[in-house]
């Protein structure tokens, strides 16, 4: 484990020594600190989309044999700032017929579970919002509810390009919601907890990956449907049905939904690093090296993984076509859900194998 | 349960209808029961104005209707005047229209399948077609300085000689080319879903594909061995070796693979031309002002999107008195409503994707 | 090279059961049969039938003023490179002439191309109604009555 002790908690720490004396009751410093958590949680989901806007840009003019935004600051850097400012800036459309409250609150309540989510990722050893003791259990909890603003806005646009998208969403994000959340039970039933913390540090051997390849893949594939990237694009399938529930939006409340699609990239990609790659460990490597890289801090390597994962996320929707509607259902019903049953079968027969050979 | 279809208005202004087409699709859920193609938001009346015009200013006028190959519409509208005229052309310009007007047809048809990758979600291939169909589009600027509206076709021959290099310019461009088409089976015919998107989608049977008058790689891909090239050849076309590749079910993919085996062809004559291009002049004698005979004449040429004939009527003056375009890209459109019946939306794209019309065609 | 049917065939051995009512006009190039509107659809699916001119490439109008209106077929047999072209007429008050769709259903736009743009109907016709012009379009651009308007 590691001995330094991690700037980002020294701070923490700090802040909540500063506070102590301030606020007197222990209870309100909680409070606060859980405030300060959210404002943290804030800041990481727009910088994120900030990097990630950008660096989607960049990923696909690397895939494109073109340099892609290079001029707004150093290397494009500040091309997506200057995207925000036009699109807060951008006049608010809203169309005549749509249903006035419903078409509003969509893009925010899309925002609320989102944000929720990153209450339980471990960013590090300690670095973790809630801990909770069903902790994977509240993400996938929380994430299904993704599906709800999506219809609303594809309702209450009043636009027959929206309503299917809506009901596209809805019919491939519970499909997809079931390997997804079974891929994630093999994991679940060799830590035997589904705190998050605990899923990590399960994995200081050996990570989840080798010992859970299928229900990897699986989880890869799910996900990807889940955040309705390509192939899996079918909600916005930009050549057929424009944009999807986004199609009467403009502006600040597009750029809601952007900035969802993004905090949700993060979110599958940081469960993908916490349950199969070992979240904030180091990898795996001799006892010597993993001395000399100590002074690295968890956060950076758990940072370093997601983003791995989300240059794989990018890397499919820059190179795949996309599904048909009706191969997409048969694909996640068919070959997925199956697939998924049998390994956690598959998990489970092993499981009691090694019990009976350790003698337990 | 009681249901409805409902219709979903499609156009003119769509991401995936190529221009300003408009489909009304009747839609059962997402399966289309009735797709009505309308056309026209192009329209310019092309016919008409160059039946106010003299001959050689009708040219110009090809160039703006299927704007992704105009060598071949140039050279369809001039040799229909010459076969009026009864005019014989020198022999370079011969094979410096038959260059061009293939190394169009490559061009046209990397734009087809570029297009049908991005109509199916696959942005990258569409970008890497563009940069190679570029490097075409860069030879014909060097050539008449134009990238798209080219003029260069004239009556008689051809403008102006080719530039000096460019014949090696070409030959690096078809040096280059199996290269590309590596990457586009790479990224684009060897996907999987691509594959799935596509095979056994819309078919077309030979006999229905023949009396709809469809032509170009519609038809072939039904299998029907129909290329103007070998069926009527024009110009010097018969002094060449090259294949007509033809599919067997007539379905999306069939029609879609049909391209990219043509580009293959198309490099073929191309490098068979560059090997006999004689020297000498490219421009026959042609009165200033042209006045074919009193008759009347139809031409037609294969163009990348099939069978384009121009009909002229000559009452002696100097302006044509009926000045007609067969246009392909219109006559295939008619098979979107049959093909997309029962199929999903996304297919309706991937079937227009396939019949690949040019609305400046079509809407002449 | 594609040859006209008429090199291979003589004109009474193809119209055999037609000959008082078909005329060969013109010559090389502008070489074509003029059939009556009456007759038309019975020769086409001979023709379509007995000759394999199984494919419509073209079919347009011209207005011949006076003469009215002079509807062309041109046709091509895939099988047997065969070119033909087929014209009829029709005077300029009637305007009228037999749909071709039982012979070659492909004709549907064309037909309406030449309705829309000359103002010719086709009998017989499932959906005679404007192709390209708007629907509350007036007139027929393609009529040598229809005067471009100068430019300003």
């Amino acid at each position: 484990m590691n001995t330094n002790q991690d700037i980002l908690l020294t701070i923490a720490a700090t802040l909540r020594s500063f506070l102590d004396p301030l606020l007197g009751n222990p209870d309100v410093v909680d409070v606060t600190m859980y405030g300060v958590a959210l404002a943290a949680i804030l800041g990481i989901i727009f910088g994120n989309a900030v990097i990630l806007v950008w660096a989607e840009r960049k990923v696909a003019g690397y895939m494109q044999s073109r340099p892609g935004p290079n001029r707004v600051g150093p290397i494009g850097l500040l091309q997506t700032v200057a995207d925000t400012i036009k699109l807060i800036t951008k006049e608010d459309i809203r169309p005549k017929g749509v249903d006035r409250w419903v078409w509003f609150l969509a893009p925010v309540v899309l925002f609320v579970p989102t944000l929720a989510a990153y209450a339980v990722f471990p960013f590090s050893e300690g670095l973790i919002a809630v801990d909770l003791n069903i902790g994977l259990f509240y993400f996938l909890a929380v994430a299904s509810t993704v599906t709800i603003p999506f219809l609303m806005a594809g309702w209450s646009s009043n636009n027959k390009y929206s309503l299917i998208g809506g009901m596209r969403s809805v019919a491939q994000m519970v499909s997809y919601e079931i390997p997804l959340v079974f891929s994630l039970i093999g994991v679940v039933m060799l830590v035997g907890s589904l705190k998050m913390s605990s899923i990590v540090e399960a994995q200081s051997g050996i990570w989840f990956i080798f010992l859970q390849p299928v229900a990897f893949l699986i989880y890869v594939i799910a996900a990807t449907a889940e955040t309705n990237r390509t192939p899996f694009d079918l909600v916005e399938g930009e050549s057929e049905i424009v944009a999807g529930p986004m199609t009467e939006y403009s502006g600040m409340k597009w750029s809601l939904f952007f900035l969802a699609e993004y905090a949700n990239l993060f979110a599958v990609s940081a469960i993908a690093t916490t349950v199969f790659l070992g979240g904030w460990q180091p990898p795996p490597m001799p006892a010597v090296m993993r001395d000399a890289v100590a002074f690295i801090p968890g956060w950076i390597w758990f940072a370093a993984k997601t983003y791995f994962m989300i240059f794989l996320f990018m890397w499919f929707r820059w190179t795949f076509p996309r599904f048909r509607v009706d191969q997409l259902m048969s694909f996640g019903w068919k070959v997925l859900l199956p697939l998924a049953l049998a390994n956690i079968l598959v998990t489970g027969v092993g499981i009691y194998a090694y019990r009976i050979a350790i003698g337990g | 349960m009681q249901t409805q279809t409902f219709e979903l208005n499609m156009g003119p202004q769509h991401p995936a209808t190529h221009g300003v087409l408009r489909v009304v699709l009747e839609l059962d859920g997402e399966i289309v029961v009735k797709a009505t193609p309308v056309i026209g938001y192009l329209h310019r009346g092309i016919e008409k104005i160059c039946e106010n015009r003299t001959y050689v200013q009708s040219i110009p006028f090809t160039d703006r209707m299927d704007y992704l190959s105009g060598m071949n519409n140039n050279l369809a509208i001039c040799q229909t005047i010459e076969k009026l005229m009864a005019l014989e052309i020198p022999e370079r310009a011969e094979y410096i229209r038959v260059i061009t007007a293939e190394l169009n047809r490559i061009a046209s048809h990397m734009i087809t399948i570029g297009v049908l990758a991005l109509d199916l979600g696959g942005w990258t291939g569409m970008v890497y077609c563009f940069r190679d169909r570029e490097r075409i589009l860069d030879l014909f600027n060097s050539l008449c300085g134009a990238r798209m509206t080219f003029n260069y076709i004239r009556v008689g021959g051809v403008g102006w000689d080719l530039p000096e290099g460019w014949l090696d310019e070409c030959r690096r461009f078809l040096k280059d080319l199996p290269e590309m088409l590596k990457t586009y089976e790479d990224l684009i015919s060897g996907n999987e879903i691509l594959q799935m998107r596509l095979k056994g989608v819309a078919p077309l049977s030979a006999e229905r594909a023949i009396a709809m008058s469809a032509s170009g790689a519609v038809l072939r891909a039904s299998g029907v061995d129909y290329d103007v090239r070998k069926a009527n050849p024009y110009g010097i076309y018969d002094r060449f070796d090259f294949e007509v590749p033809l599919g067997t079910s007539g379905d999306n993919w069939d029609r879609f693979y049909l391209r990219y085996l043509e580009i293959i062809q198309s490099a073929r004559i191309i490098e068979q031309a560059l090997e006999q291009i004689p020297e000498g002049p490219v421009m026959a004698k042609v009165p200033k002002m042209i006045k074919p005979p009193v008759g009347e004449v139809y031409h037609h040429v294969e163009n990348p999107r099939g069978d384009l004939g121009f009909y002229l009527v000559s009452d002696g003056s100097p302006k044509p008195y009926r000045w007609h375009a067969r246009r392909p890209a219109m006559i295939n459109l008619q098979l979107l409503d049959e093909l997309s019946r029962g199929t999903f939306i996304a297919d309706v794209v991937a079937t227009l994707g396939t019949l690949d019309p040019v609305l400046g065609e079509v809407d002449c | 090279m594609a040859i006209s049917l008429l090199e291979k065939y003589s004109v009474d051995e193809v119209f055999a059961p037609f000959q008082e009512v078909v005329q060969v006009e013109g010559e090389g190039v502008s070489q074509a049969v003029v059939v009556p509107k009456e007759k038309l659809v019975t020769i086409m699916e001979h023709l379509a039938q007995n000759f394999s001119l199984d494919y419509l490439s073209d079919l347009t109008a011209v207005d011949r003023g006076e003469k009215g209106f002079e509807v062309v077929y041109n046709l091509f047999s895939i099988s047997k490179k065969f070119e033909l072209c087929v014209k009829t007429l029709t005077s300029q008050s009637e305007a009228e002439v037999p749909t071709v769709i039982p012979v070659w259903p492909g004709a549907d736009w064309m037909e309406r191309e030449v309705y829309d743009l000359m103002g010719v109907t086709f009998a017989g016709h499932p959906n005679m109604t404007r192709l390209l012009l708007p629907e509350e379009f007036e007139g027929h651009p393609l009529r040598k009555t229809f005067k471009l308007q100068s430019r300003a």
